[in-house]
């Protein structure tokens, strides 16, 4: 092996990995209610179908895709729709939720469905049977696979790269996916591989999941251009645009997407879920998640339906330790802390960290130093410190001319700071700022 | 060095100076733009603060406005009666009417009837907090409470109550808006001060659910609009004054809301510790 595989910056925190990374995954009981917000992944939210007093099945639509780049909501377990109305949402506000009393002796079974074989479906099939069945990248964003699938014509792709870095601290879902489901991870490459017309695929793993390396390497199917490449531990590797530059050496253009220099990336957990919706018929409804932290008593991998409440998803792991202080969506670099334990765990949501008083020990805030540490860290080659003291001012409109946009708010920036000014919250603030104002405009 | 050395230069540097100085007289004379000098003096009259209540954009385009009879000196929100009547003589013209305008804010969940379900922590302005999160607030829609009105405020008309709640003194409140930016929540509002029929609240939940965060939120039963239906009506969960139809509102609307969350303003919001209403025993 030649080049050793990595990008530029960035910053290696604590894995803190140990306390998950060999708990087997195991599925969660049903909650007795579920919540399933209408706004679950990125684009437009979908709109709801079914009405108070509807009994619905496990795996029934309700809530249709409106638009493109928006997909429809399933129910992730049968019951009765109590309301369609307004309920916490993780990102702290109300948004409107379909909530399903699931019923208590319910087998759970869905309805019995007809399978596609989907050798025999073409391209734009494939495409709408994915759409259909709700699946969103379920690496955190969220973003409808079914777009990323159906690139522009003017965009030719040669690599789709499989994304099982799993950069940030605590989270061990793609690791045991992998660990425990490498096969059908691989089926799911197979399907996509044939819905972009795609011959060549690269899996890229950081080397501190030695296991799911091998587990990987030990399945690759034969008849397909598909390796696997060991990366050097890093933050924040997961990024897309940090793992086509580690693994290809291609750098996408500031404001570009990865589709642009001829690449696709997908997550792990994606995916392995594109199999199991074209073997089983079923819809995104439930997912692998990592609950863990100091804060949760039983830290494990589960299965986890899409919308149960995180009070219900910490009791299914032994409930809170004394100390718990924070619950975070995500993990800790970039993840959200929530506001409310009604909130309903999402498509998207990779896991959920529990941190203890320990954990989030406040610390206060110096003045800028220069030291030149975030320059250092900032994957995507901005100066947080300039932009910092441009937030500080409020002067949004020069932040973005010091494209501001380029910045995933990934807190390397933060980590490093000694004086522990909190930067990722001031640019998402400019975010936020710069947002408004458009919107206004 | 000789004496004809030293003239020459005098000459030729006097010449030069002598050219550029009928240059400048020239172009003085040719391309001077006439300036009505009462602008400056209307400017030093008004009050300087560049606000731009008026809507336009500060003092000295006020007073360009003002001189070219395009605006009335009583447009100005932040001059007092007395101050009106000065511009309005030098000037000759009508004082004219604005009616006075002030901040209103649409919450009063303070902390002693507003329940907190998590703690925020981090950068001390509403505006961060309210992007964590929401805030911690258990209404999400209601006042975060770190006072990004008070700073911004350039009047000093707003001071935080002891529950964390802005409250806007009416006298030098200009109804300049820049609290109406500042809210992250978008709780401010701008209205005539002879407009008293307030909902003091923006959460859209109904029942229980609502007064389940905050005892004085609107739980949207509808009673006020069932008794004053001109002037009341209920949208999305909250009741919503017609402020076209307000001539026709008295302080009986308020008298069944059983939470309190519709209130009759004299003067300032949020004076007294706002009380929900006894409620009716069956």
């Amino acid at each position: 092996m030649g080049r050793k595989l990595r990008f530029r910056h960035g910053v290696h925190p604590p894995e803190l990995k140990d306390l998950t990374a060999s708990v087997p995954i195991r599925r969660m009981p049903f909650p007795t209610e579920i919540v399933l917000p209408l706004s679950q992944h990125t684009g437009k939210p979908s709109r709801a179908i079914v009405r108070p007093g509807d009994w619905v099945e496990r795996g029934d639509k309700v809530g249709e895709a409106d638009g493109f780049i928006s997909v429809p909501v399933h129910a992730s377990a049968a019951g009765t729709v109590e309301e369609v109305g307004l309920w916490p949402h993780p990102n702290g506000f109300y948004s409107p939720a379909v909530r399903i009393a699931v019923a208590p002796f319910s087998a759970q079974v869905p309805r019995s469905r007809i399978i596609p074989d989907w050798e025999g479906l073409s391209r734009e099939q494939l495409v709408e049977a994915v759409k259909q069945a709700g699946v969103v990248g379920l690496g955190g964003a969220a973003f409808p696979t079914h777009v990323k699938l159906s690139p522009p014509k003017d965009a030719p792709i040669d690599t789709i790269l499989i994304n099982g870095a799993e950069c940030e601290p605590y989270l061990t879902t793609d690791h045991r996916t992998m660990v425990e489901y490498p096969e059908r991870m691989h089926r799911g490459l197979r399907i996509m591989m044939r819905c972009l017309g795609v011959d060549r695929a690269m899996i890229g793993i950081e080397k501190n999941k030695p296991d799911a390396i091998e587990a990987i390497r030990a399945t690759l199917p034969h008849d397909l251009d598909v390796t696997v490449h060991r990366l050097t531990v890093k933050y924040p590797q997961g990024y897309e645009k940090m793992l086509i530059k580690a693994i290809l050496g291609r750098e996408v253009p500031s404001g570009k997407l990865p589709m642009h220099v001829g690449v696709v990336v997908h997550n792990v957990a994606s995916v392995a879920t594109i199999a199991e919706v074209f073997e089983t018929g079923l819809p995104l409804i439930e997912r692998i998640m990592t609950v863990t932290g100091n804060g949760v008593r039983q830290p494990s991998n589960l299965i986890v339906p899409v919308g149960t409440k995180t009070r219900d998803l910490i009791d299914a792991c032994g409930g809170f330790s004394d100390d718990a202080r924070e619950v975070v969506f995500g993990g800790p670099m970039m993840g959200t802390a929530v506001a409310s334990l009604d909130a309903p765990v999402l498509k998207g949501t990779t896991g959920v960290v529990v941190l203890t008083d320990a954990d989030v020990k406040p610390q206060k805030s110096y003045p800028c130093i220069r030291c030149g540490h975030c320059l250092d860290s900032c994957p995507v080659f901005l100066n947080p410190q300039v932009l910092g003291q441009l937030a500080l001012s409020e002067r949004y409109d020069e932040m973005e001319a010091h494209n501001l946009a380029d910045c995933m708010l990934c807190g390397c920036c933060g980590y490093t700071c000694p004086s522990n000014i909190p930067l990722p919250q001031l640019f998402q603030l400019a975010k936020v700022a710069l947002r408004r104002q458009q919107t206004a405009a | 060095m000789s004496v004809a050395t030293t003239l020459v230069s005098v000459l030729i540097l006097g010449g030069v100076g002598f050219i550029f100085a009928a240059l400048i007289s020239l172009t003085h004379r040719k391309f001077r733009v006439w300036e009505d000098p009462r602008i400056d003096a209307v400017e030093q009259l008004l009050p300087g603060s560049n606000c731009g209540a008026c809507g336009m954009p500060g003092c000295r385009g006020f007073a360009e406005a003002l001189v070219g009879g395009k605006v009335q000196p009583a447009n100005c929100t932040v001059l007092g009666p007395d101050e009106v009547v000065d511009v309005a003589d030098y000037l000759g013209v009508e004082a004219g009417e604005a009616n006075k305008r002030v901040a209103r804010l649409l919450c009063a969940g303070g902390s002693n009837v507003a329940i907190q379900q998590a703690d925020y922590v981090g950068l001390e302005t509403c505006k961060a907090a309210a992007a964590v999160a929401g805030g911690g607030k258990g209404c999400t829609w209601g006042c975060v409470g770190l006072a990004d009105c008070e700073v911004v405020c350039d009047f000093d008309a707003i001071y935080m109550n002891p529950w964390g709640l802005p409250v806007v003194i009416p006298d030098k409140c200009t109804a300049c808006g820049d609290c109406v930016e500042a809210c992250p929540k978008d709780l401010f509002v701008l209205m005539p001060v002879e407009h008293k029929l307030i909902v003091q609240c923006k959460n859209l939940l109904e029942g229980e659910e609502a007064e389940a965060w905050c005892q004085v939120a609107c739980n949207a039963c509808g009673r006020c609009a069932a008794d004053a239906p001109e002037v009341i009506q209920m949208v999305d969960g909250l009741a919503v004054v017609d402020y076209s139809k307000h001539d026709l509102a008295t302080p009986a609307a308020i008298e069944r809301c059983p939470t309190g969350a519709i209130v009759w303003v004299e003067g300032a919001q949020q004076f007294e510790r706002p009380q929900p209403m006894e409620k009716a025993v069956a």
